[in-house]
């Protein structure tokens, strides 16, 4: 046996506040670098990251092309963006699921434990979960291109178009945390998620136009955030203006995560 | 005079509202480097005073120190200088064992390169190394509680905290985190133990403190708990509750402690076990009483229990340990016990 216990304070931190900052920068990407390790490693993320996203485009492409029309562009490039916010969207579960599991086996207890910056947990968590849906967007957008999405745009528009996506993603990711530490179990996180997306996405411009849909209907998808993400990296990938789309796609996000950071970070200081 | 390593202070906890009474005033204290017991059934508030101890939970009222640094009000402190592991082993699945410890590692704030160092230590340490590089899924539970262990001593720290560490294991895994506990104890390591067994507080621990109901009701060495049990259970099984009561009567004043009625069968408790034993069925073959079973056995946390309060260990069985095991499995398997509040 080799483990000696030194009675000199562990790893004691100098209390600056550049000391400070620096740690809690570490922590955060410890945290994420977990996360980002354990997609690698479960098969069920790896289909939410992989999988789903590139069979979405595949089914959409060969399935609704034929039969929905949309006057003045082809259906691909009008489904892409649609595609790009549904794949954030249901990848937004596996934040609440992942945070559940992690309260329920024990894990975020340690957490507390250990002289760690406390928000680090969820901001980590929320970062890893950036990095994954940058890479499912890589792998759709390749895809996208072998079924004959093009940028109609230019290629600055549409790395706006993706930092906007990625914003959305990260205001999601905030929004679930919130569920998965409500829920009391992952399979409750799961059950709680999905209706709250199912409305929103396909009740949006993602697939379809909203005229097509029926009056109070098209009330509330004219008005919610998927629609007004959907439509602006739609007109910063495929064109049309862009100037106020964009601004409401951004003042829904920044909204949301004023509403949904504190509430997830009270959240989670609460839950013991 | 020196200051304890951990102490508490009237501790109170309620969950749910007030309607769960976790803690009701309890106190506690550790000198440094001893080890101290906290032995009580499954409910008795044992994990929520870990809780608090660790700075993971607040309590309502009282007050608790670690190395003389508040847990509430010094917790970044108090982290600094604790380790924790629990009954759940709390490790990540994905995350292989080499991983696991380098992120308790740099959430400890040490450096990347004496994380490793200390992790491939630990690992040694604890027999780890050959399965080092494999995936959690792929341990067993009693690897998997020895990486929790290692995980906890990540940081070096002095004073450690470990919640019923062999609840659930195998006795071959139970003998083999005692061997390792005392190894952690010899160098110098204060250490707080829960555990339901008697057996294991009293293999492990200085002091004992018992608790029931969120208080202490007893305290001492594991000598002095066990000097009023006496040494041996002897178990008298017989044909009806009547019976019992009958055998009871006639078997008063063979032992310090009274004859106790359980159902059917009656306990006396002795110093020379097998003496009582056959007097038992001499006396109870003279009244024709019929005995339909008869077992000696060590004193249990059960034992202790009904001798300081007279009602036996709730919510746990304690006289064969498995009892109380599947609960904790149960619990676990549940998802409440992670966060459940006891």
């Amino acid at each position: 046996m080799t483990i000696a216990v030194d009675p000199a304070l562990a790893g004691a931190d100098a209390d600056g506040l550049l000391a400070r900052g620096r740690w809690l920068a570490s922590d955060i990407y410890t945290i994420a670098w977990r996360y980002i390790v354990a997609i690698r490693r479960q098969p069920e993320t790896l289909l939410f990251t992989v999988i789903q996203p590139v069979m979405l485009v595949l089914l959409f492409r060969y399935i609704f092309a034929g039969a929905i029309h949309i006057p003045g562009t082809s259906y691909v490039d009008y489904l892409m963006p649609g595609v790009f916010v549904q794949t954030v969207s249901f990848g937004s579960v596996s934040t609440a699921v992942g945070l559940a599991e992690d309260l329920q086996k024990g894990l975020i207890e340690r957490f507390r434990a250990l002289p760690m910056a406390r928000s680090a947990v969820l901001s980590g968590r929320t970062v890893a979960d950036l990095v994954r849906n940058l890479g499912s967007i890589v792998i759709m957008t390749g895809v996208g291109f072998l079924v004959g999405f093009r940028v109609q745009t230019s290629v600055p528009s549409f790395v706006a178009g993706l930092g906007l996506l990625l914003l959305f993603a990260w205001t999601l990711s905030w929004a679930f945390s919130l569920i998965g530490l409500s829920a009391t179990n992952s399979e409750t996180a799961q059950v709680m998620a999905f209706p709250i997306l199912f409305p929103f996405t396909f009740a949006s411009s993602g697939f379809v136009l909203v005229k097509s849909m029926p009056g109070w209907l098209q009330a509330f998808a004219n008005n919610q955030p998927v629609t007004k993400v959907v439509n602006a990296s739609r007109a910063l990938m495929s064109g049309g203006p862009t100037a106020t789309s964009t601004e409401e796609a951004v003042a829904w996000c920044l909204g949301l995560l004023v509403i949904f950071i504190p509430l997830a970070v009270r959240k989670y200081r609460r839950t013991a | 005079m020196a200051q304890p390593a951990i102490e508490a202070v009237d501790l109170e906890k309620t969950f749910a509202k007030g309607e769960v009474r976790a803690l009701d005033g309890l106190s506690l204290s550790a000198e440094a480097g001893t080890v101290l017991g906290v032995l009580g059934p499954n409910g008795a508030g044992k994990t929520t005073a870990v809780r608090i101890l660790s700075t993971i939970l607040q309590p309502d009222r009282g007050r608790a120190s670690i190395l003389g640094h508040d847990v509430v009000k010094e917790a970044a402190t108090v982290r600094r200088v604790i380790g924790l592991a629990g009954q759940y082993a709390t490790v990540d699945e994905n995350l292989t064992g080499r991983e696991n410890l380098l992120m308790v590692g740099r959430l400890t704030h040490i450096a990347k390169r004496d994380s490793l160092v200390r992790a491939d230590e630990l690992l040694e340490g604890f027999g780890l190394t050959d399965a080092a590089n494999r995936p959690l899924k792929t341990y067993s539970g009693g690897m998997r509680r020895r990486l929790d262990l290692a995980a906890a001593l990540v940081g070096r720290p002095p004073v450690l905290f470990l919640d019923e560490p062999t609840t659930g294991l195998d006795p071959q895994g139970r003998q083999d985190m005692w061997v390792t506990i005392e190894a952690l104890v010899a160098a110098g390591t204060t250490l707080l133990l829960t555990t339901q067994y008697l057996e294991e507080a009293d293999r492990l621990a200085g002091r004992v403190v018992v608790v029931d109901h969120g208080k202490v009701i007893a305290e001492g060495t594991p000598a002095e708990l066990k000097a009023g049990l006496g040494e041996t259970v002897v178990v008298v099984g017989l044909h009806d509750p009547a019976q019992a009561r009958k055998a009871a009567a006639l078997l008063t004043g063979l032992t310090e402690s009274a004859p106790h009625v359980d159902g059917s069968s009656v306990e006396l408790t002795g110093r020379a076990g097998p003496r009582v034993a056959t007097e038992v069925l001499r006396t109870l073959d003279a009244h024709a009483v019929e005995v339909t079973g008869l077992t000696l056995r060590e004193p249990s946390l059960d034992d202790v229990f009904l001798l300081l309060t007279g009602h036996r260990a709730e919510a746990a069985d304690g006289t064969d340990g498995s009892g109380a095991e599947q609960a904790a499995l149960a619990r676990a398997m549940a998802g409440g016990g992670a966060r459940g509040g006891r």
